[in-house]
């Protein structure tokens, strides 16, 4: 009997088993005491004794609520892009195609990635919720317009990099949950750069960060994703001590509690 | 001069950052040895010892602070060669780009001069860079170093993440990460349009870069004069 067979053989089943335990170096200090204390006979119990401690306390129900709250913004993503590409709102024939294609297919990754991280700490996934990306007409020609499609993305982008930002800190615990949901973050950042000089081929005046609290000329409608952004202060620094109010703003990205995720997101779903 | 710029694991390397993969990973690898209980119950322990840097490198620290320096780290590099790429701007720049590099710029300094003064006397020292595998006059090759300072940013903000103890840390990182990923993509998409998230960065979970700092500064090392040391800070 060998304890890397086991862990092995228990982390086909759970890939979790690790961040289940109280941590990692402390799992090892544990075997590491038990191969010289312990007959190899004795091993199973001891190991059980250890996972049955592990297993016995949840995963976190504060991992498990960041982990379906970033499921539902995930949700809403990946049937925008899905629908959006299958509209064809998307000027056929130019590179405009791929870039969403692409991003469509990174939002889906993302839903089934956190879905199967759900199922594997133990924790039901959410189900779709139903959405209406007119917003209750607010965007009425969402999939028809690409201007409006384009805005509808860019504030979807920008809000989930806010809304990821926001929660990070309560995956502190959870090193491989934290490191997946910090990739994730920084996926929707790039698409949110990229989208936004989408935004400026079409004649809109923004760059690929974000200014102030400016919405890039969306307008009212999509205020609340901006507003914070234009904090100048970090940690008590005023970086407008190094450099321009603008540039102090978009050097860095601000967060989003939940409730105000949920309330900028609560006019698409049904 | 494409392979002077500092390379990046190849895609396939940070699947095994992920969740499932990860943990036995860092399993087989917290030893570099794990056939068997001997040599697991052998392993060093203490990852927090106060390890001796070698003479004449500026040693990162530990703990959080050891962090935030490297970090710090990482946005002097950044900031000093934005500062080069503004102050002779590459043949044939638009005034658009010119605009934007600026920008980065900008926010790179932004960036290097938060790390110092929220550091304070915790602080390293300022960096001296090296360039010389640059040739600023050509948009390929600063635009090419751009492109692997910005993926190797936002990957050493990813993997680092998670050897942050304090909230607050953690919160300060992901505000700059975001903005590095947005330079990544902006830089990126200036090269060849539509490669701002393309395979080589992300994965087929739709997950990005994630590296520890040993492999990060080893690919930063040749842009570097000063010599740093990583050895206390936190590992996994």
């Amino acid at each position: 009997m060998n304890i890397q067979n086991i862990i092995t053989e228990i982390e086909k089943i759970d890939p979790e088993v690790y961040d289940r335990l109280d941590s990692r170096r402390g799992t090892m200090q544990h075997l590491a005491r038990w191969g010289g204390r312990i007959a190899l006979t004795a091993l199973p119990f001891a190991l059980g004794g250890l996972f049955k401690k592990a297993y016995g306390q949840s995963a976190g129900s504060g991992v498990a609520a960041v982990l379906n709250y970033a499921l539902t913004l995930e949700y809403l993503e990946a049937e925008f892009y899905t629908k959006g590409a299958a509209s064809g709102v998307v000027p056929a024939g130019t590179p405009a195609v791929g870039a969403i294609n692409t991003i469509r297919d990174h939002e889906n990754a993302h839903v089934a990635f956190l879905k199967s991280t759900l199922s594997a700490i133990g924790t039901t996934p959410v189900s779709k919720p139903t959405f209406d990306f007119t917003a209750g007409g607010a965007f009425a020609d969402v999939f028809t317009n690409y201007d409006t499609f384009l805005a509808v993305a860019q504030t979807f982008e920008d809000t989930g990099v806010r809304a990821y930002k926001g929660r990070a800190a309560e995956l502190i615990s959870n090193h491989a949950v934290l490191t997946a949901a910090l990739q994730i973050h920084t996926v929707e950042a790039r698409h949110a750069s990229h989208i936004r000089q989408m935004r400026k081929a079409r004649g809109a005046n923004l760059k690929p960060w974000i200014t102030g609290k400016d919405t890039g000329g969306i307008g009212a409608a999509v205020q609340a994703s901006y507003n914070g952004e234009e904090l100048t202060t970090q940690a008590g620094v005023d970086i407008t001590k190094f450099a321009s109010i603008n540039a102090a703003s978009e050097s860095f990205d601000e967060p989003l509690t939940a409730d105000q995720v949920l309330a900028i997101v609560k006019p698409f779903i049904v | 001069m494409e392979k002077l710029h500092p390379e990046l694991p190849p895609a396939g390397n940070h699947e095994d950052l992920l969740p499932g993969k990860f943990g036995r990973r860092k399993f087989l690898s917290y030893c570099g040895l794990a056939a068997s209980v001997a040599t697991i119950s052998a392993c060093k322990k203490d990852n927090d010892n106060n390890n001796m840097p070698p003479a004449g490198s500026i040693d990162l620290g530990s703990g959080d602070i050891g962090i935030l320096n490297y970090a710090y780290a990482l946005e002097q590099l950044e900031a000093a060669f934005y500062t080069q790429v503004v102050a002779s701007p590459y043949s044939g720049i638009t005034a658009g780009e010119l605009a934007l590099l600026t920008d980065i710029r900008d926010h790179e300094v932004a960036h290097r001069e938060f790390f110092k003064a929220a550091l304070g006397t915790k602080a390293i020292v300022s960096l001296e860079v090296n360039f010389s595998a640059v040739n600023f006059g050509s948009r390929d090759s600063v635009l090419g170093t751009a492109k692997a300072f910005e993926d190797l940013g936002v990957s050493a903000y990813n993997g680092a993440g998670q050897l942050i103890t304090d909230p607050a840390y953690l919160l300060l990182a992901g505000k700059i990460v975001s903005v590095e990923a947005r330079h990544a993509a902006y830089i990126r998409d200036l090269i060849s349009n539509g490669s701002f998230a393309d395979s080589t960065v992300i994965n087929a979970n739709g997950l990005d870069l994630a590296n520890k700092p040993a492999d990060v500064l080893m690919a930063a090392k040749p842009f570097l004069k000063s010599v740093l040391y990583a050895g206390n800070l936190p590992m996994v």
